[in-house]
């Protein structure tokens, strides 16, 4: 066996064993898409964590004149209050990203553990829990948070509370179809055959399985979060001490930046928001490709055939 | 029979989903820190006169249940309140503010809607190819985009161009007819390009996906070896299945149709329900809030049971 694979030209099956790791480099193959969306985060991952070392000014200082435009010490201009705009696009992206984290967090807690409950129990508890969602699924996530927003005052836990706590429904019906294949195959009944309680079947044996899509989701709600958070920082619903990237928006926007023709004081940020909503999507987007077989074949060919027509046949006979 | 059956379902759940938005804007406005009373006293110089009567208009003295009942009592009839900051009714407000919402976002999200199913399409069937990045990134990117952002990077494109502020020219008093529907529609044209441009994005993503699903039925093998041409395929077998989840998609993006004119009426200074959103925050109305919150939350209710309709016609499953 092993001197055939040692012939040049014939290469031996490795044996396939799957792995955690095995599924990462399933998505980044063939993708590369997932590869540039995974790097954007790390980017801004890092910047987030590293703001306040490399950030070259301070944000509370006021630098120059209102709306200062680029310079060679200033890269993007000042804002409507002379604040250097890299420091406070860097800072930005500190409490963009941990609005955006903290929300996911909260609607993953709360969806995943619907979409557990409802999904491995099934019948009673799954009929009313799933009714529930409907409900929220249908009603408007952003007045639903501007008007909760409004009603409790503007606090960076408040935003991160209603933004997380309206995004659970999309995770709840996702997992909760999951769990209900899963809760069907061999070994999750041997498991309660032998005697195992529904912890350990859940953290042991299910969890496992819908981790990979549970990821995916993560990383979709932080994008819809991080969306969220520049609505309600635009709408004056932020902490307005907190300097996001949705209150760089805000703050442009109020004091005439498109007048004044400052257009560094807005493109920047829109930017920054967009570039880390795209990391997420194409990283999520595709670790649920990879996970779903059905998108793998299709039937219908890329390339056109052409066929010389017959003789004494019509040009457009096929 | 079945079909009956589900129409009875969804003409429920509709109904039943009303029901719950009608008490989430109960519960959620008596559940303001502070009791309802001092926050009446936030009205900018109310009289206590003022104050004496919408007390009693809103029943502030009576125990919760009872008030509940009052409040679904008076919503029946069509009350919603008086505002704070104008001190007329809610409601009278909100539907002229409604008349104004209405074409501008049914101008967007149609020609949102017509772009994402062409992309959509394209991209699904010539997926991997040049076209089909080219269409998905695009698409990703503008899905990306803060809403108000790329409101006012049109604002700063088109500054010069188009008219950019309010639905109307204030200075063109006595013009004729067509010329003021034409300076209506001129001012239309940025907001419901923004509104386009923000959904269109996940709208083809959405196609594109169903899209790709279908693709990969036996169905689609089948007409392909009975020699059928490419674009027909598509047409008559692809995009027609696709359509069904395409339908509920777009349907629970609805949502996102309204975030987006809240967000797009505050950039264009639109008069619109949207901006009576906006107002309403800045000014703590609440009662407009209340009612803004309600109408919003009903018009997406009422699209989402449209999209149950629809989806009755296009699946002939459930109606046999």
């Amino acid at each position: 066996m092993s001197a055939i694979a040692n012939e040049p030209g014939i290469v031996a099956d490795a044996p396939r064993k799957r792995s955690r790791g095995g599924l990462v480099w399933d998505v980044i193959k063939g993708r590369p898409s997932a590869a540039v969306g995974a790097v954007i985060m790390g980017i801004f991952l890092f910047i987030a964590i590293f703001a306040g070392v490399i950030a070259p000014y301070s944000v509370h200082t006021q630098v120059g004149p209102v709306y200062g435009v680029p310079s060679a010490q200033h890269w993007l201009g000042l804002d409507d209050g002379g604040i250097d705009m890299v420091s406070l696009l860097l800072q930005g992206a500190r409490v963009s990203l941990i609005v955006g984290f903290a929300a996911a967090f909260v609607a993953t807690v709360v969806g995943g553990g619907v979409g557990m409950i409802a999904g491995y129990f099934g019948g009673k508890p799954e009929s009313v829990l799933m009714r529930i969602t409907d409900y929220f699924l249908v009603i408007p996530d952003v007045p639903l948070m501007i008007v909760i927003a409004t009603l409790w005052g503007p606090s960076l836990s408040h935003v991160i509370f209603v933004i997380g706590l309206l995004l659970w429904t999309t995770t709840a019906r996702i997992i909760r179809a999951q769990v209900k294949s899963v809760r069907e195959r061999v070994y999750v009944k041997r498991a309660r055959a032998m005697g195992a309680s529904h912890w350990r079947i859940v953290f042991r044996h299910v969890l496992p399985q819908i981790a990979p899509l549970l990821v995916a989701n993560v990383v979709l709600t932080v994008a819809v979060a991080i969306f969220d958070e520049t609505a309600l920082a635009f709408l004056g619903l932020s902490d307005p001490t907190a300097v996001s990237w949705g209150s760089i928006i805000e703050h442009a926007f109020l004091r005439q930046a498109i007048s004044t023709g400052a257009w560094w004081a807005i493109v920047p940020p829109g930017i920054c928001v967009a570039l880390v909503i795209m990391g997420c999507y194409l990283v999520g987007q595709a670790i649920e490709d990879a996970l779903n077989p059905r998108l793998k074949v299709a039937h219908l060919s890329v390339r056109g055939f052409r066929l010389r027509p017959l003789v004494g046949m019509d040009k457009d006979t096929l | 029979m079945r079909g009956a059956d589900y129409l009875l379902k969804r003409t429920l759940f509709a109904l039943v989903t009303v029901f719950v938005a009608v008490t989430l804007n109960f519960v959620l406005f008596r559940a303001l820190p502070g009791d309802a009373v001092s926050n009446l006293s936030h009205v900018p110089h109310a009289t206590p006169a003022l104050r004496l009567a919408l007390q009693k208009e809103f029943g502030l003295d009576k125990p919760m249940w009872e008030q509940y009942l009052l409040y679904l009592k008076e919503l029946s009839r069509g009350n919603l309140g008086v505002s704070f900051a104008t001190q007329q009714p809610v409601w009278s407000q909100l539907r002229s503010k409604l008349a104004n919402t209405i074409p501008m976002v049914a101008l967007g999200t149609a020609v949102a809607i017509i772009i994402g199913i062409g992309t959509g399409v394209l991209s699904a069937w010539r997926r991997g190819t040049v076209t089909d990045h080219i269409s998905t990134n695009t698409a990703i990117a503008f899905y990306a985009f803060p809403t108000q952002w790329l409101g006012l990077m049109l604002l700063i494109l088109f500054a010069g161009v188009l008219p950019s502020v309010g639905m109307h020219d204030p200075f063109i008093v006595g013009a004729g007819f067509w010329a003021s529907k034409l300076d209506a529609l001129k001012h239309m044209v940025l907001p419901a390009a923004t509104l386009a441009l923000t959904l269109y994005g996940e709208f083809t993503l959405v196609v594109r996906s169903s899209m790709l699903e279908t693709m990969g039925e036996d169905y689609v093998l089948t007409a392909r070896a009975k020699g059928m041409k490419s674009w027909t395929i598509v047409r008559t077998h692809a995009l027609r299945n696709a359509m069904l989840p395409t339908t509920t998609l777009i349907a629970l993006s609805l949502g996102y149709v309204v975030a987006g004119t809240i967000l797009i009426e505050t950039v264009f200074s639109w008069p619109g329900v949207g901006q009576s959103v906006y107002n309403s925050v800045i000014n703590r109305d609440y009662p407009m809030l209340q009612g803004a919150f309600l109408v919003l939350t009903l018009s997406v209710v009422f699209f989402n049971f449209v999209a149950d309709l629809l989806y009755f016609r296009l699946d002939p499953r459930i109606s046999a």
